[in-house]
Formats: structure tokens, C-alpha cells, sequence
């Protein structure tokens, strides 16, 4: 198996997903199984092959650095959970004490 | 002709009947929702309804026609939208529990640009939770069923907006196709399906899955259909920095039934083991269909195909995982409640808000990026991808356009591969490339395999050459009268009085751009 419970758990702290018991060992094996088939790529020698992000030879674009019409504070606050006065409201950041 | 069916008719058979006031936008858009009251219930196609909103602007666009101002083939025509395209004001959930009551602030550029041409939204259709899946069994809501057998999958992700339009629910949609899912459903539902290369179409509020992939496209009940959409999105947009400033064609230009003389590629790597033989034999019969119309058969190599959904599923992961983290529980959509700290906040929240595949994926893409796995994994999958791109390149120094299946088979049973991940992927074999390179595809009827089933016949196309494969694909759908049958309907689809009148111009296309975007 070329992932272990552990790498799961290491992973899913990393993208800030919690799992419980059962889907850590469906993961485990699911993960490995897709993993075991991307190692097909390994055959393919690409010493010297660069890498494509973007097929097509999109350029950075820039703009005018203008004043434009930004969204109004109440509609970017209009689908949030939890708020008070104009800013998101979320549980405890930093430590207490 | 009776009311009742007009919702059976194609978008340009609509217009003419509008243009000559034989029939009003409101008849139309009445037809299509008493088609849905009456099947519904079955196929399931719908998250939400815009009733009382499409009711208005079918009204504004009877007005419209009637003082004969700014009309084109789209004013007054139905139009479902995947529920993965912002509508301000109109639910859009994405499929998923974590943005089941999201309410956009702003549109999409295409949403914009198809209401800037009148066209009334009736709805929007269910898909796999954010677009990952080839069923819609990984919708966070239900399951959509195939019009054609409803214990059969519709495809996906866009299975809504290809069973709908299938089923006669709308007379247009709009897809989303990041490895396939405009083409697949496509094919399994039996309509025409277009994904168009990237940059084409604005991805300006389209949530994204993964955006090197992404591109909207339409689903529609004709090729016909299927330019005259492309023309209402199509276009550079300021909006999305990976929009290409261009000049786009008129699409209905293309509607010419003639290939003499065209070159089209038969990539061997394509018929091999997996496919089907009742999608074979279908898509042999395709091959004599154009060699008897005088194109010509060349046999093509892509060498690297093998490896194309391998490749696929580390890149769409990787991005998926990157621009899912935003899905945190603070600014919008679900929060799990009662939560200590943030950081379990967030943990939880996803927990309780993603479903099984979006899960999988996350993990598969964040592991893909995780330091010590990049290299092997994310930057293999780039470096492969380039030897993609050059197998296409040099396919297309030999051929106009590449001619296989959409999928490898007919549509499965709901349930059949569920369980399996990976052979669940296995359905988008033949649909995944085109992505990967940006590539542009088309899905059109050819025929029927096993359970009388609809095959799909995949047209693929040089960058920015869509014109060639919408002409193909109209050639080939004027010489076996396209999917003709319809699902679940008492016979064939009306004649349409129009189907060799010349273009309509300019296909009611608005100014560039789509509206304000905001940072």
C-alpha cells in the first residue's frame, strides 16, 4: 500500500478536514488504490519535458490600477453564518492565556 | 399545433414561431413547466425552479418581440443553468450541502449575457457535488434519472442539464465540462453536448472545480441549438483573467452539411480494450456515415493516452483541493455550530458539508501537493500533460478533426459503480484529453446500443476551431436525422420548418464583456 492510515490523517489535518474512524480506513484503501494506478506515470521517462500548467499561451493580465465599484459590504455579508456590525463573526482564534 | 408540446421543439424552430407571433414567449415557458410538473417527479433533474421569475421575463420578452426591438434567436427561449453558476438572487448550491443556501451576490458572465439576450431562466439542474462525478449520484441532494430508462444514470456532472433538455424539461441548458461532463451526460441522454476550448466561454462565476479545466458549454436538442448558444457565450471577458481576447466566429456560420474533402482522425488508442461493442458497432457506422458524405479516414496515434486519466485525476484533485479550501464556514454557506475554535470550526464543518467524492478528492489533491509528494505526483502529472498536448499536435498535422466514442459505454445503472471509484472514472476515458490539452469536443447522437440505449459519437477539434466539429456534427446530424426518437415522448420530435434556413446573423450576440467584477 502506498499510503498509511497516518498519511491520511497527516493530509486531512493539512487540508483542514476532519474524518472519522470509518472513512480514514475507506480513505486509506481508496487513496491507495488511485495512487497505485497514478504510479503508472513513473513508467514515462520525462527527463526534460516541461511542465504544463496552462495548454495555451495565456500571459499574465494586467489592468489599470482605477477606482471600480467593489461589492457593497451588506451583500458580501448577506450569506454569512455568523456577523456583528460589518465583519464575519468566528469562534476563538488565539489562545486565551 | 397544440401548446402542449412546444416544449418538444428546438430553440430556432421557437424563434421562428415567435418572430411570426404565431406563438409568445409565455405559451412556451408554460409548456415547459407543465412538462415538468409532469415528469418530474421521476426524473428529477431540477434543485430549483425560477417559476414566478421566468414567468416575468417571458412576459418582458413577449414585449420585446412585440415592439420588435433588440430580438434574437434566444429572446424568449427556456434556458436551464447547472447549478454550479451563480444566478444573484437564485439559490445556487453547487449539489452540495455546504452551499445549500447560498444566495449569489452577482451572475455569472454567461447567466448575463443569456439574459441580456431575453432568454428566460426556468431553473437549475442538479449535478455531482461540485461537478465531481459521472452520475449524479454524487449530488449532495439526489440522483438524477436518464429520461431513456429511469433506472438508468443520466451521466455527469451535468446530468441534470443533459436530462432535462433529454426529457423535453427545457428547450436549452448550460453545462460545465472539466473532464467530460457536458460530453458524457451528452451521450447517455442522447443530446448534443459541447465543451469549447478553454477561454472561450467566461468562467466568471462558475465555481470553480479546477480551473486550468473548467469550461461552460451548452446541451441542447440540435447542433443548430448548440451554435446559436455558443454564440450568446462565447467572448472575451475582462472578468476572468484566463478569458482570451479574440475574435469568436459566428458559430451558425458553420451549419454547412458538407465534409467532402475533410480529413478526420481515428486515434487507435481509442478503440481498444474497454470499449463497448454495441458503441463500437454504433460508432463504426459513423465512420461509414462520414466516408460516404466524402471525408477521409486517417488513422492517428496518441500515444500517450494510457496515462491521460492518471495524469487527469492528480491534476483536477490538486486544483479542486486549492480552490475547495474556501469552503471554511466563515463568509458563507454551512457552519457547524457550537464549535470551541476556528481551526475545529472549519475541520468540522467541512466534515459535515463535503460529501464522499469531494472528500476523496481533496485528500487525493492536497496529498498530490503535499511536500515530498509533489514532484513524484502534481509536477509528473504537468510534465506528462505536455506529452498530451504534443500528441495532439501531431494528430491534428494529419487530420481536421478526431472522430471516437464519448464514453466506452452506454448509460450504466444507478448504484453499478458507485462503490468504485475508479471505474466510475473509467466512463470519461475518451473525454478527459480534451481537457487536459483545452482542446475543443462535441457529443452528438449515432445511434443506439444495448437496451436501446443512446451512443455518443465525440468530435474533437483544433484550438479555437470549433467551427470545424459544429460542421461535422451538422453535417452528420442532417444525414441520420439525429437522435430523431425521443425519450418517454409517443414518437418523433415535430418537424421543424426551419432546419435549412440560412443563419440568422448575428445570433443575438451582446457587447464584450459580462458586468461589474468585483475583487
Amino acid at each position: 500500500m502506498p499510503i498509511t492510515k497516518q498519511d491520511v490523517e497527516h493530509v486531512a489535518a493539512l487540508a483542514r478536514l476532519e474524518l472519522g474512524e470509518e472513512e480514514k480506513e475507506s480513505l486509506t484503501e481508496q487513496l491507495g488504490k488511485i495512487l497505485e494506478y497514478a504510479d503508472k506515470l513513473k513508467e514515462l521517462d520525462t527527463e526534460g519535458v516541461p511542465p504544463t500548467a496552462h495548454p495555451l499561451p495565456i500571459k499574465n493580465v494586467f489592468r489599470e490600477d482605477r477606482v471600480r465599484p467593489s461589492l457593497p459590504v451588506e451583500d458580501a455579508l448577506a450569506n454569512a453564518p455568523e456577523r456583528e456590525g460589518s465583519f464575519f463573526k468566528v469562534p476563538r482564534i488565539m489562545e486565551t492565556d | 399545433m397544440t401548446s402542449t408540446l412546444l416544449n418538444e421543439f428546438t430553440a430556432h424552430a421557437l424563434h421562428d414561431m415567435l418572430i411570426k407571433g404565431e406563438i409568445s414567449s409565455l405559451d412556451i415557458v408554460q409548456a415547459v413547466y407543465r412538462r415538468i410538473d409532469e415528469v418530474e417527479p421521476e426524473i428529477r433533474a431540477f434543485v430549483t425552479l425560477t417559476r414566478d421569475e421566468a414567468l416575468r421575463q417571458a412576459m418582458d420578452a413577449d414585449e420585446r418581440i412585440r415592439r420588435g426591438e433588440d430580438v434574437g434567436p434566444l429572446t424568449g427561449i427556456p434556458v436551464a443553468l447547472k447549478d454550479n453558476l451563480c444566478t444573484r438572487g437564485i439559490r445556487t448550491t453547487c449539489s452540495s450541502k455546504i452551499l445549500e443556501n447560498f444566495i449569489p451576490p452577482y451572475s455569472a458572465t454567461v447567466v448575463e449575457r443569456l439574459e441580456r439576450c431575453g432568454a428566460v431562466i426556468i431553473g437549475k439542474t442538479n449535478l455531482d457535488e461540485f461537478a465531481m462525478g459521472s452520475s449524479t449520484e454524487n449530488s449532495g441532494f439526489f440522483t438524477t434519472r436518464n429520461p431513456w430508462d429511469l433506472s438508468r444514470v443520466p451521466g455527469g456532472s451535468s446530468g441534470g442539464s443533459a436530462a432535462a433538455v433529454a426529457a423535453d424539461e427545457t428547450i436549452v441548458a448550460l453545462g460545465s465540462d472539466t473532464g467530460g461532463s457536458i460530453r458524457q451526460p451528452a451521450s447517455y441522454c442522447g443530446v448534443v453536448g459541447l465543451k469549447p476550448t478553454y477561454g472561450t466561454v467566461s468562467r466568471y462565476g462558475l465555481v470553480a472545480f479546477a480551473s486550468s479545466l473548467d469550461q461552460i458549454g451548452p446541451l441542447t436538442k440540435d447542433v443548430r441549438d448548440c451554435a446559436i448558444v455558443m454564440n450568446a457565450i462565447a467572448g472575451y471577458d475582462p472578468c476572468d483573467s484566463t478569458s482570451v481576447d479574440r475574435q469568436y466566429p459566428d458559430y451558425t456560420t458553420f451549419l454547412v452539411p458538407e465534409v467532402k474533402g475533410l480529413r478526420f482522425g481515428i486515434p487507435r488508442e481509442y478503440f481498444g480494450k474497454g470499449l463497448d461493442a454495441d458503441v463500437r458497432s454504433a460508432i463504426d457506422n459513423a465512420i461509414k456515415t462520414f466516408e460516404e458524405m466524402g471525408a477521409i479516414p486517417v488513422e492517428v496515434s496518441l500515444p500517450h493516452s494510457e496515462y491521460a486519466l492518471a495524469t487527469y485525476y492528480l491534476v483536477a484533485p490538486a486544483e479542486a483541493s486549492s480552490n475547495l479550501a474556501r469552503y471554511d464556514g466563515v463568509k458563507y454557506g454551512y457552519r457547524a455550530q457550537g464549535q470551541p475554535d476556528s481551526v475545529t470550526m472549519t475541520r468540522r464543518t467541512r466534515r459535515e458539508g463535503f460529501g464522499a467524492e469531494v472528500k476523496r478528492r481533496i485528500m487525493l489533491g492536497t496529498y498530490a501537493l503535499s511536500s515530498g509528494y509533489y514532484d513524484a505526483y502534481y509536477l509528473k502529472a504537468l510534465k506528462v500533460r505536455t506529452l498530451l498536448v504534443r500528441d495532439f499536435e501531431a494528430a491534428f498535422e494529419k487530420c481536421d478533426f478526431i472522430l471516437s466514442p464519448t464514453s466506452p459505454t452506454v448509460a450504466f445503472k444507478i448504484g453499478e459503480k458507485i462503490d468504485d471509484p475508479l471505474s466510475m472514472y473509467l466512463t470519461d476515458i475518451y473525454t478527459i484529453t480534451a481537457n487536459l490539452v483545452a482542446v475543443p469536443g462535441i457529443s452528438i447522437p449515432c445511434g443506439f446500443g444495448r437496451d436501446e440505449m443512446p451512443v455518443g459519437l465525440q468530435l474533437l477539434g483544433k484550438h479555437f476551431d470549433e467551427g470545424t466539429i459544429i460542421r461535422a456534427a451538422y453535417a452528420f446530424e442532417q444525414a441520420t436525422g439525429g437522435a430523431g426518437i425521443r425519450p418517454g415522448l409517443k414518437g418523433r420530435r415535430p418537424e421543424s420548418k426551419c432546419g435549412d434556413r440560412g443563419n440568422d446573423g448575428n445570433g443575438g450576440r451582446g457587447s464584450v464583456g459580462g458586468g461589474t467584477c468585483y475583487e
